[in-house]
């Protein structure tokens, strides 16, 4: 009897502490987001949005720098996305189980845990002097997008091993070659997983201060990247690539550090833009599961 | 299904990125990078000079560090190195190696600031001597305590608070004060982010802190700025006024831009240095920095406008030089 009293105790207790850790981790979330809302609140208008840098806090706006986040997001993910997805599906459905790939999956999970300024010295190198790409765009969504590559690797990885082995089995078994399985089946039924992956991937490049820096992120620019779209043929331009830019963490960096404290109010708002723009990501990927684990028959 | 044209549409345009003309953005672009210290005078000029030219040129600015800056400037990356200390001796080789000239061009100065809490009734005044026997690396471990300094004062503890060892801030403070750059004790709060040093002083009584004037004028309610004897015995305070004068010496420093010899040939290049130097006063003085005396400026832009290469200074950072001194001084290389 005592046993079984005992018993349900400690499942209410669990109950509580559970409930418990949850509220204080959102508490910190909360607490962050809303002293961030509440103390640039003054300059989170529409105009902030629109207008570029200045020295006069209460003209100063982001633009410049949620486009160019807005622009490296994309440029990371085009480059994330087909190798880290093709990287994975290889080594779950094509190589050869033996020491050499256990040692790449391996490394493939611990580059996940490598400081983000080793990449940012990496791309240095390798993207801005050895590619020549220059301190552009294309260089800081390329190095974000190695940034990220483990965390798409190691997200598809999982959502790949989550089909049934008896749908790719039927499949084999009415005569489809292994392309053919992957192609049309096991990849539409994990694509909900992959994109999770990719988004939380995306999530964390988003906010990335330090490799974005190394790579040469400017301070001030009161411009915008040329336009993608042209009124001549082929009506897509692929020069904003290779243009300076800023993001949003290094304007809130330099805000931060101003002299005038009014600036500390933009970089509030900055950041609390910063992290609605997170969470807009994220229930996109919310809703991107959802929309694939629809049409999933099985 | 569907996911494989999108994917296949990110691969063409991932691959489509290799097709990208190598400077199609390079044209009518003036590069700007270097001290953070110079910066909010370089972005007020930016912002002014893209509105006076309606976009039609772009301006850019970084922020790497007075070495940062000459690094990039003598490998030929940036049209103008923002700067707080004259160009060293091994960066003047770096750039005589790259074949790289550039103009020396004094835009503004800075007091440094010497600040402490508000509650501190002890100190208004500070000698030399009195900052170098905190500040100095003998003072490591040594001294501790306010009476150590200076009998009259309390026995409470020193709490000292200066910029790191990358700044030009810290390069020039220890030039004035112990006499030789980079020479400080190193058993103090340091931080490159100077509001941490503002916010140092403003909760601790036993704080004493040194950063540059734009810092201290917007907190100036918050602290107190203490007076420095000047080799005249003139205890005086920072201002703008103090500076013009000469009389706030030795912790009054000029603050520079150079310009790439060869990018000064282009247009907008020679516009926009030609805006910083008969424009920029005012802005200078928006952004809580002093504007040179009005003939300095005009010396400056002939200096510009006759190609005057070099470095005024030789690789040293000279203390108490006016610049007027330095602006009719011959350059070296």
């Amino acid at each position: 009897m005592g046993n079984i009293e005992r018993r349900k105790l400690m499942d209410r207790v669990f109950v509580i502490v559970g409930l418990f850790a949850l509220i204080a981790a959102l508490a910190v979330l909360f607490a962050l987001f809303a002293d961030l809302v509440v103390q640039g609140a003054p300059r989170l208008d529409a105009g902030f949005l629109t207008s570029f840098a200045s020295r006069k806090p209460a003209e100063a706006g982001i633009l410049a720098a949620w486009v160019g986040t807005a622009l490296i997001m994309l440029v990371t993910a085009c480059v994330a996305m087909p190798l880290g997805v093709a990287a994975a599906i290889y080594l779950e459905e094509y190589a050869p189980k033996n020491g050499f790939t256990a040692i790449i999956e391996v490394n493939v999970t611990n580059l996940a845990g490598v400081p983000s300024i080793i990449y940012g010295l990496l791309a240095l190198g390798l993207f801005v002097y050895r590619f020549n790409f220059g301190q552009s765009i294309l260089a800081a969504g390329s190095t974000l997008a190695l940034l990220i590559l483990p965390i798409v690797i190691v997200a598809t990885r999982e959502a790949v091993r989550a089909v049934p082995r008896p749908i790719r089995e039927a499949a084999y078994a009415l005569g489809a070659t292994r392309w053919e399985v992957t192609a049309h089946h096991v990849l539409p039924y994990s694509m909900g997983g992959v994109l999770t992956g990719m988004i939380i991937g995306l999530s964390r490049a988003i906010g990335e201060t330090a490799p974005i820096i190394t790579i040469g992120a400017l301070s001030f620019i009161a411009f915008l990247p040329a336009s993608p779209f042209t009124s001549e043929f082929p009506f897509l331009s692929f020069a904003w690539l290779k243009d300076p830019f800023t993001a949003m963490p290094i304007q809130m960096f330099n805000w931060v550090s101003r002299p005038d404290p009014d600036f500390r109010v933009n970089a509030a708002a900055a950041g609390a833009i910063l992290l609605g723009m997170t969470l807009l990501m994220n229930g996109l990927a919310i809703w991107l599961r959802f929309r694939f684990r629809k049409r999933i028959y099985w | 299904m569907k996911s494989i044209p999108v994917l296949t549409a990110m691969a063409a345009l991932a691959a489509g990125l290799a097709l990208v003309p190598q400077d199609a953005a390079a044209q009518q672009t003036i590069k700007l990078d270097g001290s953070s210290t110079v910066f909010p005078i370089s972005e007020a000029v930016a912002e002014e000079f893209q509105i006076a030219r309606r976009g039609k040129v772009r301006v850019t600015v970084g922020i790497s560090g007075t070495g940062g800056g000459f690094k990039k400037l003598c490998r030929g990356e940036i049209d103008i190195a923002d700067a707080s200390r004259p160009i060293s001796k091994s960066e003047m080789e770096a750039c005589a190696r790259a074949g790289i000239q550039y103009i020396e061009l004094p835009v503004a100065y800075d007091a440094l600031t010497v600040a402490v809490n508000p509650k501190n009734t002890w100190v208004d005044t500070l000698t030399v001597a009195e900052l170098k026997k905190m500040w100095e690396p003998a003072a490591q471990g040594a001294i501790r305590t306010w009476k150590q300094v200076n009998p009259q004062w309390p026995a409470q503890p020193l709490a000292l608070f200066g910029p790191g060892a990358d700044s030009g801030t810290f390069d020039y403070f220890t030039e004035a004060i112990v006499g030789k750059a980079k020479s400080s004790r190193g058993d103090f709060t340091a931080s490159e982010d100077d509001n941490v040093l503002v916010q140092g002083v403003e909760s601790d009584v036993n704080a004493l802190a040194y950063f540059g004037y734009a810092y201290y004028a917007p907190n100036a309610a918050k602290m107190k700025a203490v007076k420095i004897v000047n080799s005249k015995g003139q205890a005086i305070a920072p201002s703008p006024r103090g500076v013009l004068d000469g009389s706030y010496e030795p912790l009054s420093r000029p603050i520079f831009i150079y310009v790439n010899k060869a990018s000064a040939q282009r247009a907008e290049v020679k516009a926009f240095v030609e805006f910083y130097l008969s424009q920029g006063a005012p802005l200078v003085e928006e952004v809580k920095y002093v504007p040179l005396a009005k003939g300095a400026y005009e010396k400056a832009l002939a200096n510009f406008r006759a190609g005057k290469a070099g470095t005024a200074f030789g690789g040293r950072n000279e203390v108490g030089l006016t610049v007027e001194e330095l602006l009719a001084r011959e350059a070296n290389f």
